[in-house]
């Protein structure tokens, strides 16, 4: 008698509760372990590129910008960085070392905000509570240097924006000096806790083989011995002139993910206390043209996730001619489909999750129309923030006691 | 010399149909303008012979009776080796899955976008567009117009006040 093969067919999206965007992921299941995987993306496809085209490069800047929540800062640098250099322009000293500063600041943000996710994606629901608290002091921090959490709105042609006060250096230092102290925390939960290793080692395995054939980037990269990263490779903005390790793990697996991104956290501490000490005086911007020469340029960009691509074709008008853009889990998504082969389904969560694909977090209010009158009126972070307690409050829970800024919350 | 001068020196030799087609704009950053006969040899070279083993992404462009085609190589130490060709727009270029099983995904872009032919493209699901988007229309060739909201099959919603006038005839409601 021959044996009858009993595969399962589960379709997992575009739309479903473990991912926060969509995609759509075709399991073909054996038993408990996946067979194959047939995925299918888009979902999100907006036109942005088409859209660079009919607009002008400052009005695009805002738009690749929009490309992702949360690197938002990573597609809007390495945007400008094309245009720069099809334009000529050499920005001010001071300018790039405010571009890292606040790259940094979102890869601490990023990295935090996946270790919630890969936490809450194995039922480690305290590991999302602490990191996001945590990660709260950078947003605010963020905020407070570029008016806003995501979508800073700081770069522009020929620089930035607003420039970084001696009275925040402080600031950032101290939000530094916190978040280590938990990171160092979460280093040794990932080291000692022997729940999180036995859930993460040997899930989602990606040989380095793999990893480089199938071309992934960032941490995914980096925790199958892919020793890449762009800041080292092909540095911009001003990482030639801090040191840092590349920190890659030979796991090949989420547990070797999680060990790369903790590790990076601590190089991004490292790299803002040398800007802070380095930091030049002088103009944050020089002047830009209107009219971008014709010329075409391609900027590399290590985004929290892996290297951002941006090429840019300029015509000699105030529009590009082409603009496209590689966002690093595009390169990822190919790796995905190796790591979850032969895997069993309850881990496809987390093997996804590990990737860490983007997803939005731009959901904040500031400007409120009064539904009855159609007025407008804004609301600053203090009352946005307040309006949250009592919001709370009035459902019976008090979070006011929790202090976001000294880490040594109750 | 640089490093990335030497590399421009080694593909002038190795190919002389390359003589001046090698542009280094500046340190990790080459250009390189091939023939589409040419271009399969140059970039099995620059994969296989001089470590370009990392294919960033493919751009495509519209350049009137022409496509261009970059192929963004990297290899280790941050040179960044970009391989242009063009192609008369109907005419099909060849995949390079055989040597990055990754791009299937670029290609794809390029077919949906720029209405490129890509053969030897392993079968799967078209991308970035949606399944119902018709198979002539490439959104960014420069004389792709888009279509008015009014048209039922504008393929969004974005016309929401004027949704729900009238029912489709077949069911056809666009529920994005």
């Amino acid at each position: 008698m021959s044996e009858v093969e009993h595969i399962v067919q589960i379709p997992v999206g575009p739309q479903h509760p473990m991912l926060k965007e969509p995609e759509s992921f075709m399991i073909d299941l054996r038993g408990e372990k996946i067979d194959a995987v047939r995925m299918r993306f888009g979902y999100n496809h907006r036109g942005i590129e088409k859209g660079c085209e009919q607009r002008t490069y400052t009005q695009d800047l805002y738009l690749v910008e929009r490309v992702c929540g949360i690197c938002s800062y990573s597609h809007s640098t390495a945007f400008v960085q094309a245009v720069e250099e099809i334009a000529g322009l050499e920005i001010p000293p001071r300018a790039r070392y405010i571009r890292t500063l606040v790259a940094e600041l979102e890869r601490i943000h990023s990295h935090l905000l996946w270790l919630g996710v890969a936490g809450h994606e194995i039922g480690f629901d305290t590991l999302l509570m602490y990191t996001w608290r945590d990660r709260e002091q950078v947003m605010i921090l963020l905020a407070e240097l570029t008016g806003n959490r995501v979508n800073y709105g700081l770069n522009t042609l020929g620089g930035v924006r607003r420039d970084i006060t001696a009275e925040q250096m402080p600031s950032i230092l101290k939000v530094v000096n916190a978040l280590e102290e938990r990171t160092k925390y979460y280093i040794e939960v990932a080291q000692t806790e022997e729940t999180l290793r036995q859930r993460l080692a040997g899930v989602g395995k990606l040989s380095k083989e793999d990893a480089a054939r199938l071309g992934a980037v960032g941490p995914t990269a980096r925790a199958s011995g892919v020793d890449r990263d762009t800041r080292r490779d092909d540095p911009y903005a001003a990482y030639a002139d801090v040191s840092f390790k590349v920190i890659t793990d030979q796991h090949c697996d989420v547990f070797g993910r999680t060990l790369v991104r903790v590790g990076e956290l601590m190089e991004s501490y490292s790299i803002i206390r040398q800007l802070l000490k380095k930091i030049p005086e002088g103009p944050i911007l020089v002047k830009a043209p209107r009219k971008i020469p014709e010329g075409e340029a391609v900027s590399r960009y290590e985004a929290p996730r892996g290297e951002d691509v941006h090429y840019v074709r300029g015509n000699g008008t105030d529009k590009p001619e082409r603009v496209k853009v590689r966002a690093p889990t595009l390169a990822n998504t190919q790796a995905v489909a190796k790591m979850l082969e032969d895997g069993y389904l309850a881990d496809l969560p987390i093997v996804i999750a590990a990737i860490d694909p983007c997803f939005s977090c731009t959901d904040r209010m500031i400007g409120i129309k009064n539904p009855g009158k159609g007025e407008r009126r804004t609301m600053s972070w203090e009352e946005v923030s307040r309006y949250g307690v009592d919001f709370y409050k009035r459902k019976g829970i008090d979070p006011s006691r929790i202090n976001l800024r000294g880490g040594s919350a109750a | 010399m640089s490093e990335t001068e030497t590399v421009r020196i080694e593909l002038e030799t190795k190919f002389p149909f390359l003589a001046g087609a090698v542009r280094v704009q500046r340190e990790r950053r080459l250009w390189i303008k091939a023939a589409q006969e040419n271009c399969p040899q140059v970039f099995e070279h620059l994969v296989k012979g001089l470590g370009f083993s990392n294919l960033c992404t493919i751009t495509g462009l519209d350049l009137g009776a022409e496509l261009g085609f970059i192929y963004h190589l990297a290899r280790d130490g941050g040179i960044m080796a970009n391989l242009e060709m063009r192609c008369p727009k109907g005419q099909s270029i060849r995949t390079v899955t055989p040597l990055f099983p990754g791009a299937s995904i670029y290609e794809r872009e390029l077919e949906d976008l720029l209405g490129a032919k890509v053969d030897g493209l392993p079968p799967g699901p078209r991308y970035p567009l949606p399944d119902d988007w018709p198979t002539d229309e490439h959104p960014l060739l420069k004389n792709w117009k888009k279509k008015e909201p009014s048209e039922p099959d504008a393929g969004t919603a974005s016309g929401a006040a004027s949704a729900p006038t009238s029912a489709a005839p077949k069911g056809e409601t666009s529920n994005e």
